[in-house]
Order: structure tokens, then C-alpha cells, then sequence
């Protein structure tokens, strides 16, 4: 925290500072100063550089000053298909309202609309990103910002195709209000520490909406993660806060709301899971707990697929799910408590909210389709329900201390 | 009038027509009479088509009644029980058939006739066995058809209702109609019939006048000349 | 034919087992909906009365009618009319007013609550279609078996039979089937085993709808084809229309040479 201060107010000295000599430079078709290019290289360090309204086609951009790069309506910055479009390798730079199109694609080289490169404390925002390859790649770069950007794609296979934001090695960034489609992984931290991911919408990505590795003490929170090929990955990362996102429609065999590989002592809170084959595929994780989320109309609204101890799931809403919880062993070491489930058809005698008798959300159903899968067919089957009964009444193939002892009556609603 | 050739009919392993030849004529009264389970009402119901012979054929007027339903409406059919929709009121009833069957307003004089007024409004299923029969004639006899098969249609009246048919019978043979009749009264079958056709295990054993029966059978009445057939057959 | 199907219909309109199906429904409908206030819950239990009680109601109803009305037929075989016509006539007026009953005594409750105002009303839409459906096909086999039986307490049994068997029995072979053979591939062979059996086809239809997402999370290619486009729906739907014509052209083909 400390750190982060000093870098702020460092930061905003420079700026100042900076201000009181700084000159602004326009760039426009038919301007003394006609190309990107040239205006940084006739900059000094702290200027700002006004791209008016026009069509630039440049690439291989390199801002290796401290500069601001203002567009005025959006001028359009044509790469050509030839590479990278801008590259940052200063820190202090600011790059805000431009349309970048036409990135070059390389099955040897990530080029990128806008890249940062080992600099700090630059802010990318109001841009607008089309027909790319890696959208905006953060490389060892921190204390940034990342806002209010559109990104679209038009990714088809996924082994051609580039990530919309992307962070490796990069801690203290933010990331808010961006729109991401049509890429193949929405967002995407690796190794990327304390960063704030909010307010964006990640829609219809080849792979994740969200992707994230070996990135510790992150938070993502109010984003939405809409009809993305596989849903939202997290793995092999500790500490991570996620609040009030959204998941929705992430249709398909191997899709999923959420996954959660080796993730430790996260918290997740306050989530809704919609419409997903499966709302939160759990593996190898451990003291998580959920409290607060909506599960609605998915397939699977949690899948613990094993090695998953201490978990809590407390206070969820699991509404009209074709399956509430599966598990695929027997051992139970989760705790569920306190939740709504809308297939709950236990009473409430004494009227305080609680069913009077505890709820199992493990079907038998679900253990056998985790063997059988093709006997999905006979979901919601008569003959179905009455071997659930069954199993509900004398537990054989479910864990069976796995049931909810405080079972609500009521919707939470919050 | 009706043709019928090598008429067969099984129910199960029960024979119940085998080999039946009749030929009637237009004009007249004939009955079919026979013991219990000869195969009487089983031949009236291979004319009407309500059941299928195994073999032979059957001609109304001329024409194979074979996968046809049109030629049912030359013929007017009192059927054995009368058991209609239990919840259909009579008036709804007569109203239904005559929808099905074509405009009549002979049914209005047979009502009257028959005094089956007052019970217009009743449901079928709260009427005696004798008005669901009186009934049973008015939707038989309201239509103008040349023939006419009753299949009991003595069972239940009283009286006063019996002489009515009787008139009834007549007066449609004087239109020159032909007039199929199965009876157990014997008295009844004398009393109107012009010929009589003897059924006996699925075969006709007698076609003719009463009083050739009489001669043939060498008694002198009818009843006596029908038990004499029984008797002689089945010693 | 027509004639007759008014005639049926009106008949049957009038017994006092149209009211109480109709009153079921209503009620059924009302507490759902007033009590429950739910919508997305409502369809869920709605599937399942529609999938276990209407085939029932069906064939019961079917086998009842054709028994009760067994004299009202002598006197229309007697008529100038085609057989044919007599009981297509007849069986289109129970299924029809069995339809009838189901679609006012579910559909009035669900107007009334707003349902066109509402997105759910493709759901409930379907429901009704596949309710109609099945009323369709089990009335039609109803009068399969009433035909082919003289004797009403075995036609009965034998009714009941094929609802049991249709509704729990085949889907327990069927799964038994599935688990034991879960070595081979089996995509074609469930989703055949679907089709066979109208109630199964019903559910599927409707699951298309309710747990697309829960079917989606199956990999087989057939199931991909089947679940992730419109063509289930097309081949659901014309697998129920032939499921009505079947028992209907033998109801037509076995009354031709029934003996009265």
C-alpha cells in the first residue's frame, strides 16, 4: 500500500510538473504533422499530442517518452495487417480515444493493437479496438490503468487468435468498464498480483470470458461473463475476492459458468450463475467460501468433480437447477448450510423460516449420469423421481452426511 | 330385394352361420324364426353390415354391400335392445337421427301415435323398457325406406301399443314394402307374416307359407309345427 | 363424421367427468399460479402432471367412453354411415374434449395471471401441445385396446397396464439398458429409445426447453445435433403426429372388421 502511494504521488507531481511546460501537438491528414509517428518524435517528454479526426495508417508505433495521446473523434489508426500497432515503453503515458484496426496476425509473435512494455503508471482508455489479434497486452508493466475500452473481435479458431486484455507479470493494474468480445480469451492475468478487475463485460469469447494463472490477491468484482465458449477459468491462485459478477449462457459440452482449479481461501460472493451447463466446476480447492450467489436455471449448478475439503456454501439461492450438486465420490468434507433450494419440498412446522427436515441437493440421478452420461436423456422421468425418493430416503450411492440442516423456506433476497 | 349366398359366419370355434342361401322378394312380410342361438339376429346383422361374414355374399337391391354404408338407407332397422345414450333426452334423440339420416316429419304422427309426448323432455336413461321401445319404433318407422328389418319388436308394449304396430306393419307392406321380422310369438309371427324363414344351427331348414309348413310338417297350427322341428331335430 | 364428433363432443361436454377434468385443471392452474406465484416452478410441476396425468386420464377415459357408449354405436352402425366415421368421429370427440378441458382449465388460470405479458408463455405454449398430444395419442390407444377386448375389466387392466408400463416400467428398462451396455456408444440407441415411447418423446420435447442447458453438457456428436439446434424440436414434433396416426389407422383398420 505503502508503495502504491508513493508511486501516486510521484506520479502526480510528474504531472503537474510536467503540465506547466508542456506543450500539445496536432496531428491531423493534411496538418504540418501528418503521422502519429512523427508527432512523438518531435515531442518532448510530458506533451500531448492531439490526433484530429482522420485515417493514419501506421504501425509499429513506439512511445518511448512520457506522453498523452488524445484522439478527437476517434481517429482511425490503420496497422495494416502489418504488426503491432503502438507499443509503449515509457512510463507516465497516457493513450485515450483512438480506433485501432487491422493488427497483423503472427504464429510467432503476440503483436497487439497496444502493448506495454515494462513501464509503469499509464492509463489506456476510450479506445476502440477492431479486427486484432491481442488487444491490449500488459508486460511486466504495473500501476496502470485500464478504461472504459472496447474491444471486438472477430476470432473463429482459437489457435489463430489473441487475447483481449491480457496481463503477465503485471501487478496494481486496473481494469474497469471495458467491453470485450469476440476474442478468444476475454481477459487474461498470469502471474499478475493485487489487480482490480470491475464493471467489465466479457461476451462471446472463443475460450474464457475471464482467464486467470498463478495470479494471487486479485479481485474481480460486478463484471458480466456472457456466452463464452468454456465460462470463466480460475486457477492455480490463492486469495482471490470474487463479488457480484455475472455468468451467463456458457453453453456446451465442456462448458461452464465458473472452474476452479487449485484455488485457495477465495471468497465468492453475491455471484449469479445463469443458464450455464454448469455453474461452478470445482477441483482441488479448498477453504472457499460461497456465500450470497444465485444459481438459476443451470444444468449443473455446482460440480465437485474431487479434493475438494473445507468448503462452505452458506446463504446461496439454487433456483429451478436441473441438478443442484454433484459430487463423484463419497467422502463429504463441505459444509452447506442455511441455503434456499427450490426443489427443497420439506415443511415448516414451527414457521421460523427453516425446513424441518434437512435437504440431500445430491441426487442419485446426477452419480449416475456422472457414469452413464447418455442416461441424461431420462431427466424429469417418473421412474427417475422414484429412484431419487429412494435414495433420499436411505442414502447408498450419495455421501451421505452431504445435506443442507437448515434448509430456507423463503428466496434469500438481499 | 336381398340376395344372400353361402352366407359363413364363425364367432371364435362357434359355427354360427354355415352356408345360408335366402333370396327375398320385393313386397310382403317375411319372419325368420328359429330356436335361441340358430343365427337369426346374426343374419340381420350381416345385412345391416354390423357384422362381417367370413364368407359369402349379400346383396341389397341389387347391389354387394360389401365396404359400403349407402344402401343402409333403403333399409329401417329396429334394433333387439333397445339401448340408446342413457344422457340424450328423446326429443334430442329423434332430432340426432333425423340429422343423420335426412329430413322426415313422419315422426311427429308416430309421437303421437305412440303417446310419447310427455316423455319428450325425459332422458333415455330414466324411461321403462316399454317407452324406450315405443321410441325405438318411431325412429324406426319414420323414415320411407322399402325395407324395413324389426328384430323383436313386440318386447315390452302393452296392448294397446301392439295393435298399433300391428296397424303400422300393414300399412307399410300396402305400400308394397318388405318387412324382415324375428319373433318369439309365435302368435304375432302367424298373425302378420306372408312367409317364414326356419333357422336351425346356422342353415335354413324352411322357406315358405305357414300352411306349408303346416303340411310339411303334418300339425295342424303353427306353434305345433315349429315344436315338431325342434323335437324331430334334436331326437 | 363430423356429425358424429359434434354429437360425441356435445354428449361428453354434458357428463359430469368433463367438469371435474376441467375443474382439476382449473384448480391445479390457480394454485400454481395464485399460491405459488412462481412462474418458472409452476411450468416445472406443470411438466410433470402433464407427463404422468394426462396419458393416464387418457387411456382411462378412452377405454370408459368407448364401454359407456358401446349401444349409442349399434344404433349409428345401424345408420347410413361409414364406419370409419363412426369411430374416428367418436374417438376425435373425446380426445378433443379432453384437450378442451386441458387447455381452458390450465390456460384460463394463466391468462388471468398475465401470461402473454409474460416470456414463459413459449414454454407454456409447448406444454399445452404436447398435453394435447399425448391426450391424442393415448385416447387413440385407448381405443385400441377397448376394441380388441368384449371384456371391460380386462380392457380396463389392460389400459392401466400400458400406462404403467409407458410411464415408469420402460423408462427403468430403459435405464437399466443404458448402464448395462455403457461401454459402446450409446447416443443412438437413447435417443431411438426416446422415440419410442410418447411420453419419453413429450419430456424430451419439453426438456429441450427447461434443462436445455443440463442436455447441452453432453458430449456425444447426435446429442450435440440433436439438442443444440431445432431440429429436435422438428423431429420431436413429427415423431408425436406420427405416434397419433399409427393407433388411429388401426382403430380405423380393426373397427372395419369388428363384428357388432
Amino acid at each position: 500500500m505503502k508503495c502504491v502511494l508513493q508511486h501516486s504521488v510521484l506520479f502526480f507531481l510528474a504531472l503537474t510538473f510536467g503540465s506547466a511546460f508542456s506543450q500539445t501537438i496536432n496531428v491531423c491528414e493534411n496538418c504540418e504533422i501528418s503521422s502519429l509517428k512523427e508527432a512523438i518524435s518531435t515531442a518532448k517528454d510530458f506533451d500531448t499530442i492531439v490526433v484530429k479526426k482522420g485515417t493514419y495508417k501506421e504501425h509499429n508505433i513506439i512511445v518511448d517518452k512520457p506522453l498523452t495521446i488524445i484522439g478527437e473523434n476517434y481517429p482511425l489508426i490503420d496497422g495494416e495487417l502489418k504488426g503491432e500497432v503502438i507499443t509503449i515503453v515509457s512510463d507516465h503515458v497516457t493513450v485515450d480515444g483512438l480506433f485501432i484496426i487491422n493488427v497483423g496476425t503472427s504464429y510467432t509473435e503476440d503483436y497487439a493493437a497496444i502493448r506495454v512494455k515494462k513501464s509503469n503508471h499509464f492509463i489506456i482508455q476510450n479506445v476502440v479496438l477492431e479486427k486484432l489479434f491481442f488487444g491490449i497486452y500488459l508486460e511486466k508493466s504495473s500501476y496502470g490503468k485500464i478504461y472504459h475500452n472496447k474491444i471486438i473481435g472477430d476470432a473463429v479458431e482459437e489457435y489463430n487468435s489473441g487475447n483481449g486484455i491480457q496481463l503477465w507479470y503485471s501487478n496494481h493494474v486496473v481494469v474497469e468498464h471495458n467491453y470485450v468480445e469476440h476474442v478468444r480469451d476475454g481477459i487474461y492475468l498470469e502471474f499478475s498480483d493485487d489487480c482490480l478487475i470491475k464493471n467489465n463485460v466479457s461476451a462471446e469469447n472463443l475460450r474464457y470470458g475471464l482467464h486467470f494463472m498463478f495470479s494471487n490477491d486479485d479481485i474481480y468484482q460486478d463484471n458480466t461473463f456472457e456466452n463464452n465458449g468454456a465460462g470463466v477459468a480460475v486457477m492455480f491462485s490463492k486469495h482471490i475476492k470474487m463479488l457480484h459478477n455475472t455468468f451467463k449462457e456458457n453453453w456446451g459440452t465442456a462448458s461452464y459458468g465458473m472452474l476452479l482449479k487449485e484455488i485457495n481461501d477465495a471468497e465468492i460472493r453475491g455471484n449469479t450463475f445463469e443458464e450455464n451447463t454448469i455453474g461452478i466446476n470445482i477441483e482441488g480447492s479448498n477453504r472457499i467460501i460461497y456465500k450470497n450467489n444465485n444459481f438459476i436455471n443451470n444444468g449443473w449448478a455446482i460440480k465437485v468433480r474431487g479434493a475438494c475439503y473445507t468448503n462452505e456454501f452458506l446463504e446461496n439461492n439454487f433456483l429451478y437447477n436441473s441438478f443442484d450438486i454433484s459430487y463423484n465420490s463419497k467422502v463429504n468434507d463441505n459444509v452447506f448450510n442455511n441455503n434456499y433450494w427450490s426443489n427443497y419440498t420439506g415443511y415448516d412446522l414451527n414457521k421460523d423460516g427453516i425446513g424441518d427436515i434437512p435437504y440431500r441437493p445430491v441426487k442419485l440421478f446426477s452419480y449416475i449420469v456422472n457414469r452413464t452420461p447418455e442416461t441424461i436423456i431420462l431427466l424429469r422421468s417418473l421412474f427417475i423421481d422414484i429412484i431419487d425418493f429412494s435414495e433420499k430416503v436411505s442414502p447408498v450411492f450419495t455421501p451421505d452426511n452431504l445435506m443442507d440442516n437448515n434448509p430456507l423456506i423463503k428466496k434469500i433476497i438481499w | 330385394m336381398v340376395s344372400i349366398q353361402n352366407l359363413y359366419k364363425k364367432f371364435g370355434k362357434n359355427q354360427v352361420l354355415g352356408g345360408v342361401d335366402l333370396n327375398i322378394d320385393k313386397g310382403g312380410i317375411i319372419a325368420v324364426l328359429g330356436p335361441n342361438g340358430s343365427g337369426k339376429t346374426t343374419l340381420i346383422k350381416s345385412i345391416l353390415g354390423m357384422v362381417i361374414p367370413n364368407k359369402g355374399d349379400i346383396s341389397v337391391m341389387g347391389k354387394n354391400i360389401k365396404h359400403s354404408s349407402d344402401y343402409r338407407y333403403q333399409i329401417d332397422y329396429l334394433p333387439q335392445i333397445a339401448n340408446f345414450p342413457s344422457n340424450l333426452k328423446v326429443r334430442e334423440l329423434i332430432k340426432m337421427i333425423k340429422d343423420l339420416r335426412g329430413h322426415t316429419t313422419e315422426d311427429l304422427q308416430l309421437i303421437e301415435a305412440f303417446k310419447l309426448i310427455p316423455f319428450l323432455d325425459k332422458k333415455l336413461g330414466n324411461l321403462s323398457g316399454g317407452t324406450k321401445q315405443k321410441v325405438n319404433l318411431v325412429l324406426t318407422f319414420m323414415f320411407d325406406s322399402p325395407l324395413i328389418i324389426l328384430d323383436e319388436p313386440t318386447t315390452g308394449l302393452d296392448p294397446i301399443s301392439l295393435i298399433q304396430l300391428k296397424q303400422l306393419i300393414q300399412t307399410e307392406k300396402n305400400k308394397g314394402k318388405t318387412i324382415l321380422i324375428t319373433s318369439h310369438i309365435m302368435s304375432f309371427v302367424e298373425e302378420v307374416s306372408d312367409e317364414i324363414v326356419f333357422l336351425l344351427e346356422g342353415k335354413i331348414y324352411f322357406k315358405g307359407t305357414i300352411p306349408e309348413l303346416k303340411t310339411k310338417t303334418n300339425q295342424p297350427d303353427f306353434e305345433h309345427a315349429i315344436a315338431s322341428i325342434l323335437t324331430n331335430n334334436h331326437a | 363424421m363430423l356429425k358424429i364428433l359434434k354429437y360425441s363432443f356435445f354428449d361428453l361436454m354434458r357428463s359430469r367427468w368433463s367438469y371435474v377434468y376441467f375443474a382439476f385443471y382449473l384448480l391445479l392452474g390457480i394454485v400454481l399460479l395464485f399460491l405459488n406465484n412462481d412462474l418458472s416452478k409452476a411450468v416445472i410441476t406443470l411438466m410433470n402432471v402433464i407427463i404422468v396425468l394426462v396419458p393416464l386420464i387418457g387411456t382411462i377415459f378412452g377405454v370408459m367412453y368407448y364401454y359407456n357408449s358401446k349401444e349409442f354405436t349399434e344404433l349409428l352402425l345401424a345408420q347410413p354411415l361409414r364406419r370409419s366415421s363412426i369411430f374416428l368421429g367418436q374417438y376425435l370427440g373425446v380426445a378433443l374434449s379432453l384437450s378442451m378441458s386441458l387447455i381452458l382449465g390450465l390456460g384460463l388460470p394463466f391468462v388471468f395471471y398475465g401470461l402473454f405479458k409474460s416470456n414463459a408463455i413459449w414454454d407454456f405454449s409447448l406444454l399445452l401441445i404436447t398435453g394435447t398430444f399425448l391426450t391424442l395419442i393415448f385416447t387413440a390407444l385407448a381405443f385400441n385396446i377397448a376394441l380388441s377386448n368384449e371384456n371391460k375389466i380386462k380392457g380396463f387392466g389392460y389400459a392401466i397396464l400400458l400406462w404403467l408400463f409407458l410411464a415408469i416400467i420402460y423408462d427403468g428398462i430403459f435405464l437399466m439398458t443404458l448402464i448395462l451396455f455403457e461401454d459402446y456408444p450409446l447416443d443412438k440407441l437413447s435417443l431411438v429409445g426416446t422415440m419410442l415411447n410418447p411420453i419419453d418423446l413429450s419430456r424430451t420435447l419439453i426438456l429441450l426447453k427447461l434443462d436445455i442447458s443440463a442436455l447441452l453438457g453432453y458430449t456425444g456428436a447426435v446429442f450435440k445435433q440433436f439438442f443444440g439446434t431445432s431440429f429436435g424440436i422438428i423431429v420431436s414434433l413429427i415423431t408425436l403426429v406420427v405416434w397419433v396416426i399409427l393407433p388411429v389407422l388401426r382403430i380405423l383398420s380393426k373397427s372395419k372388421r369388428k363384428d357388432f
